[in-house]
């Protein structure tokens, strides 16, 4: 009885020890997530100050006054409208067609019995090591040729091939549904086509719906392959225009203007990100551990 | 399922042949794309590091200046190109920083510890955050009069901070720290997942055997993690080797002296400013070798640290 006792007592003392380093824990996650989340907020704040303040040398960190038409100046700029614009126009086509592609070459990986399945999915997959900035002057010379870079067609044709982190994390959803339901569309006569679109499309709705939102992030916030491939300004993305932004309105100190312009451009991955942080972390999460 | 003889042809019915065209019907636009867009590039990159093309008149003038090895021995004596290089390698610095506090932080979050969702999207946010805009951020924080940093150790210490961007190897040490809070979400997230993937039971016959705390760290913690580890350690490299938008945000043309000029920025100063498309591709061909060895040290030494239970 009394050895029981001690045993409880022991383990309160655990708990109470574990509380104390559980606060203390607390307080540090807090103070690290203050850190990296201050520099973002200090930006929103520049952007609402006078150029005044902001070239004052003195810390501060609320605009005073604080001046809202940095925000209307920035989206009166026909550049920065057209930056928009541009990168919208090359994500609709992408992430439909190219959605469109790779879940259903996804679905075969994973559902369907071919020879070579297995050596032209390691052929794709190897894909995600070659680095883009190998590749990036034959492409270059490609759409050149082609006549490509005074339009978005470089950034549009060859993603509608299909995204292979896509293809890869669909087939692993895809995993999970039995074959069963496969095979009975099978007897059924049901064609594989018409399979794909009513059985399993369905079925995988949820995962495409994550993995477009990632793809959409990324083509978003691309700013390599456009500064590359679009030539002319009247195509510039975005972010080819907040950083063209950044480098003419430093000259003239405007970095009230400088930051609004790249809050908004910040805003809708963010936004998509705090809809559905679930799911993308999930899916992040699940890279690390297969 | 036992394994088809060798000899006997797999003789496929009529169902299998047609399931098998539709397969392959289904997987030929990303296996086209591969093609055109991945794999032709390469052996073009390579044949054009063989020569002094400059993009002019087409695929004979690049025939025409067909030089064979001279790039790869020009770029062997190229001082910028091996300074380039070396400041890529000493960005790299930033990924085991970036691993330790990863680590750290997510094993703090992995205790019943309120608001962890919270914390965890909060770390995450730089990662979701356009490079360009979070670079003209840094660069602004970076601002040796008016920027956010000098400003606070001037209320702290009365003094002027350093020339965060004007410094040879000050400008290093700058962008490293803006890599590290730029990528900590990531590692944060993945060893998090790998955390919660360990099995409690194994913590609890440590205790019964009495190990400690660091004990229990260091001999189950950190080996039931080297796959993630594995994983975080080997994407960052491949990306380390890529550097580019964050140089060519933050700096002008590569920072004082070229300091803060990557591999793929000098690059992409060859190939599309002065379009020597040839040395250029030398640069890609030697980069995709670089990575390509790194990534194929790692799959063979994988074996050996990476523990995994079955």
């Amino acid at each position: 009885m009394a050895g029981k006792d001690k045993d409880i007592v022991a383990s309160a003392v655990v708990s109470k020890k574990e509380k104390v380093g559980n606060a203390i824990v607390f307080v540090l996650l807090c103070l690290g997530a203050v850190v990296m989340v201050f520099p973002l907020i200090y930006m929103v704040m520049t952007s609402f100050m006078t150029k005044n303040q902001i070239l004052s040398g003195q810390l501060s960190l609320i605009p005073d006054p604080w001046v809202f038409g940095k925000y209307a100046e920035v989206l009166q700029k026909g550049s920065f409208i057209s930056g928009v614009l541009n990168t919208i126009k090359i994500e609709i086509p992408v992430l439909l067609i190219g959605g469109f592609t790779s879940s259903l070459a996804a679905f075969a990986f994973a559902k369907m019995k071919f020879r070579g399945k297995g050596a032209i999915f390691m052929g794709l997959l190897a894909t995600i090591m070659i680095p883009f900035a190998v590749i990036m002057i034959p492409q270059y010379v490609m759409f050149t040729r082609l006549k490509w870079t005074d339009s978005l067609l470089p950034l549009i044709i060859p993603a509608c091939f299909g995204n292979v982190s896509m293809i890869f994390f669909l087939r692993q959803n895809l995993s999970s549904i039995p074959n069963d339901l496969m095979d009975a569309a099978k007897l059924d006569g049901c064609g594989y086509f018409r399979t794909f679109v009513q059985i399993f499309f369905p079925l995988m709705k949820g995962a495409v719906g994550t993995q477009l939102t990632l793809w959409f992030m990324g083509i978003w916030n691309d700013y390599l392959a456009p500064v590359i491939f679009l030539r002319s300004e009247k195509n510039w993305t975005l972010q080819v225009v907040i950083r063209s932004f950044n480098a003419y309105y430093a000259i003239q100190s405007d970095y009230a203007l400088i930051m609004a312009a790249s809050v908004i451009a910040m805003l809708p991955t963010i936004t998509l990100f705090f809809c559905f942080q679930r799911v993308i972390i999930e899916s992040v999460a699940i890279s690390g551990i297969k | 399922m036992g394994r088809v003889n060798g000899k006997t042809k797999v003789k496929l019915s009529a169902m299998a042949k047609r399931e098998e065209r539709w397969a392959l019907l289904f997987v030929a636009a990303p296996a086209v794309g591969f093609l055109l867009f991945m794999a032709w590039p390469i052996i073009f990159a390579f044949l054009t590091s063989l020569t002094t093309w400059n993009g002019a008149k087409g695929f004979a003038g690049m025939l025409d200046r067909f030089c064979g090895f001279d790039n790869y021995v020009k770029l062997f004596s190229d001082t910028k190109f091996w300074k380039t290089l070396l400041t890529t390698i000493i960005y790299l610095i930033g990924i085991p920083i970036g691993m330790i506090l990863g680590l750290t932080f997510a094993m703090g979050m992995n205790r019943k510890i309120p608001g962890v969702r919270v914390l965890r999207t909060m770390y995450y946010v730089p990662v979701i955050s356009s490079l360009v805009a979070v670079s003209i951020l840094w660069a602004w924080v970076y601002n040796y009069d008016y920027g956010l940093l000098n400003v606070i150790i001037k209320a702290l210490t009365g003094k002027h901070g350093p020339n965060w961007l004007g410094d040879e190897a000050l400008i290093k040490v700058s962008m490293i720290i803006f890599m590290v809070w730029k990528g900590l979400g990531t590692s944060i997230i993945l060893y998090l997942a790998g955390l919660q993937n360990i099995d409690r039971s194994y913590y609890e016959a440590a205790m019964v055997d009495g190990a400690n705390g660091w004990q229990k760290f260091i001999n189950i913690t950190v080996p039931l993690l080297s796959p993630v580890t594995f994983y975080i350690l080997i994407t960052s490299m491949i990306g380390g080797f890529q550097v580019f938008v964050e140089v060519q945000v933050m700096t002008t043309n590569g920072g004082i002296g070229y300091s803060a000029a990557t591999i793929v920025y000098y690059l992409y100063e060859k190939a599309f400013e002065s379009f020597q498309l040839g040395y250029a591709s030398a640069i890609a061909i030697i980069l995709a070798i670089i990575i390509f060895i790194i990534t194929l040290i790692n799959f063979m030494v994988q074996d050996k640290w990476v523990k995994t239970i079955d």
